[in-house]
């Protein structure tokens, strides 16, 4: 155990200490499900220009071309959500797509969609689940069949957020109906402004509709448009998944939602000892999880593989966020049940918001049981469930 | 920066698991709890073989000079085959007692011989670590009344005690007027005592204070979080293996979810919590600024989660989980035990809010 930062580390950290103070001021939030604005493209631009964005995207596409360090990435995280500056354009093209494209894309693909996605210009979609596949990923039936230099797509999508603001999809698509279900499945890219795209809004219980369905008729994709190879695009979806838990599951999120919840009871004045056990049990939940994160970063800055002790973060992660959230919403009492816009709202109405959306968060992006089967099964090594006859 | 137990930890952790897997299988821990005795010979010859009462002992009395994390390694590793022998008391509070506050003479008196395992200091500071203020006070130098729960006690040649004027005091187990009561436990691995003390001769530790009394509650939930991480783990890879043999229905019961969701859930509860352990245990020896804090998450997190694999593990075991036969009650016990002693989860958790201004005590 050694918790010092080596003198490259130190460094990073004064740099980024030195950059939030002069620029911090200038940031601009994310905004889940719009379109970046002029102003979020101008802090991402330099963002990407001292390397706070895109730090490992090599130049040539459009990143910063430092070579990959964890623990940098780490720190400059942890600064900045420290310092309540938001870390430029985050939605799935940047997290989950570009690192994807990077491991598996052509250079055609890589030059034509990283800058560009960096940059913010370019606002992707995800097109994974569909009605019939929601856990079941791998039986999805959206198909894509071979029509000369096309493929021509036909089926649904749900689940998709930014569908209506989104210029392009990242889509897996059926194109070869007699395999074996995990190997009939292609990884395509598309514009959602192709003819025979069609988009639903998806409203959920928080009022807003965060997702969207979107359905596809004859929509015809240039069959270069696959990534990976055609009938890889398992594999390729599992490269991105992969990201997708580590976004879902940030234990510096965790730490900056508990300092709210906080200063929430203190601006509230709760001295209920009850209430008080709950925020302990969930401090030590959230040190807990930081420590965690601490172990894993070493585990990928020596390349081991951290076993279980990775397999957990999600399920643990998504359930202290909600936890917080509905500590928050039975400290405010009756106030908490006021929703943005009513008269004595509190954090207008953020607290309930936020606990119905963190429930969400349990079930997307592998459900809390899906979690609970890959712990057991790839952590614990248990025996899998025999396949039902079909 | 470098969050992980060192080369030298792991060997240690390695060599402890497996002479100790094969020195205390559940045979010794059984005829411990049968015949009501207060240690496994056999098993202390071993665990003294391998320098384990020596970790905290300084290189200068016959020491290996390690350090909390360590310590916290040996515990684990003591908690995953329920060792009945003594640790906590002699081995760790005991040491950092006399290595932090005790005179020169005292030091030379206990450390080497602490060290070797040929002494056992016993620990009454129960009411002291749990916020139960004290039951022993000086009067005209010597001490009166009484302590409960006295760890480490059936073979110690002294007690170390808490008195009511906040130091610290050592005895011999001999000394006149000194009178101890054995306590029936749930957890027959690590015995309890009561002590009492009639104008007993002591000798006060000249460094001791309140910090010193807080390190000790704070190394004693490390400790005791660190062997429940073990004794837990000991219980989940039980039921795994169980889930694994037996069959109902025409399968094995680790192939329905209800067996598997079981084994996860304890899996995560459980491995979640390792990174605190070794963050607290860390922080006694460098960053005694946050140590209070993090020591007080790891007892409250590592009691509720080791209660819950506890009864858990229990459950995915069936009717036999309950049996005297199959034996996994004794790590039930040793955990409950952990989770109880110097205060359960949730006087830690108000320790921890009293630290950071949330609470008064």
């Amino acid at each position: 155990m050694d918790l010092r930062l080596n003198s490259k580390h130190e460094k990073l950290l004064e740099r980024v200490r030195a950059f939030l103070v002069e620029h911090g001021h200038r940031s601009v939030p994310t905004i889940p499900g719009e379109r970046p604005g002029p102003r979020l493209l101008a802090w991402q631009k330099l963002l990407l220009e001292h390397g706070y964005a895109g730090r490992t995207v090599p130049r040539d596409y459009g990143g910063y071309g430092a070579e990959p360090d964890v623990m940098e990435q780490h720190l400059i995280t942890e600064e900045f959500t420290r310092a309540g500056v938001a870390l430029g354009i985050g939605n799935q093209g940047i997290s989950m797509l570009v690192p994807t494209l990077l491991e598996l894309g052509t250079e055609e693909q890589k030059h034509a969609y990283i800058p560009a996605t960096l940059r913010g210009d370019l606002v992707w979609c995800q097109g994974y689940s569909e009605p019939g596949a929601g856990s079941d990923l791998a039986s999805l039936q959206t198909r894509g069949v071979e029509d000369g230099e096309d493929i021509v797509v036909n089926g649904q999508k749900i689940w998709t957020s930014t569908a209506h603001e989104a210029d392009m999809i990242f889509c897996l698509v059926r194109t070869e109906p007699d395999a074996p279900k995990h190997a009939g499945i292609s990884y395509l890219l598309f514009s959602m402004k192709s003819p025979g795209v069609t988009i639903r809004p998806l409203k959920t219980m928080t009022g807003r509709a965060e997702f969207n369905e979107v359905f596809f008729t004859d929509v015809r994709v240039p069959r270069h448009q696959i990534v990976g190879q055609r009938g890889d695009g398992w594999k390729v979806a599992n490269a991105t998944l992969k990201h997708e838990r580590g976004y879902l599951a940030n234990p510096g999120l965790l730490t900056q939602r508990y300092a709210e919840l906080t200063r929430l009871l203190q601006d509230e004045g709760v001295d209920d000892p009850v209430l008080l056990d709950r925020l302990m049990q969930l401090q030590g939940r959230v040190l807990a999880q930081q420590c965690h994160g601490m172990r894993l970063l070493t585990c990928a800055e020596r390349r081991e593989d951290p076993g279980l002790a990775g397999l957990i973060t999600k399920l643990q992660g998504c359930e202290v966020r909600h936890q917080l959230a509905i500590l928050a919403t039975d400290a405010l009492e009756e106030s908490g049940l006021l929703v943005a816009g009513s008269p004595h709202a509190r954090a207008n109405g953020l607290w309930q918001e936020r606990a119905m959306f963190d429930l969400g968060l349990i079930i997307g992006g592998g459900t809390a049981q899906i979690q609970k089967n890959i712990i057991a099964e790839r952590g614990l090594g248990m025996p899998r469930e025999p396949k039902a006859a079909v | 920066m470098e969050f992980a137990l060192s080369e030298a930890q792991r060997q240690m952790q390695d060599s402890l698991r497996s002479a100790l897997t094969r020195a205390c299988p559940l045979a010794r821990v059984r005829d411990v709890a049968d015949r009501g005795l207060a240690r496994d010979d056999a098993v202390w010859a071993v665990v003294c073989e391998l320098g384990v009462p020596a970790l905290l002992v300084p290189e200068a009395h016959g020491g290996l000079g390690l350090s909390l994390l360590d310590a916290a390694i040996a515990a684990e590793e003591l908690g995953r085959r329920a060792a009945p022998v003594p640790f906590l008391g002699s081995a760790v509070l005991a040491t950092i007692a006399l290595r932090e506050a005790a005179s020169a003479e005292q030091q030379a008196q206990w450390l080497p011989r602490i060290a070797t395992g040929e002494a056992v200091v016993g620990v009454a500071l129960c009411e002291a670590l749990a916020g139960a203020g004290a039951g022993v006070q000086l009067r005209d130098e010597r001490l009166h009344g009484s302590s409960c729960f006295v760890i480490d006690a059936a073979q110690a040649e002294a007690y170390l005690l808490a008195a009511a004027d906040g130091s610290l005091y050592l005895v011999s187990a001999e000394a006149p007027g000194l009178h101890r009561v054995p306590l029936l436990s749930i957890d027959a691995t690590r015995p309890l005592s009561e002590l009492h003390l009639d104008g007993v001769v002591a000798q006060r530790l000249p460094g001791s204070d309140a910090r010193t009394l807080r390190r000790l509650r704070d190394a004693a939930w490390v400790i005791n979080a660190a062997d429940t991480l073990g004794a837990g783990w000991a219980m989940i890879d039980q039921s795994v293996a169980f889930a694994h043999d037996r069959k109902q229905f025409g399968r094995a019961i680790g192939t329905f979810q209800a067996v598997k969701h079981m084994c996860a859930e304890m899996a995560s509860e459980l491995e979640i919590t390792r990174a605190i352990v070794w963050y607290a245990a860390h922080a006694f020896d460098e960053k005694p600024e946050v140590l209070s804090l993090y020591a007080a998450h790891a007892k409250a997190l590592l009691g509720d989660a080791g209660q819950f694999v506890a009864r858990t593990a229990t459950e995915v075991h069936g009717g036999m989980g309950i049996t005297d036969d199959l034996g996994l009650h004794h790590w039930y016990k040793r955990i409950g035990l952990n989770r109880q002693l110097y205060g359960g989860p949730g006087w830690a958790r108000r320790i921890a809010a009293v630290e950071q201004g949330w609470a008064r005590i």
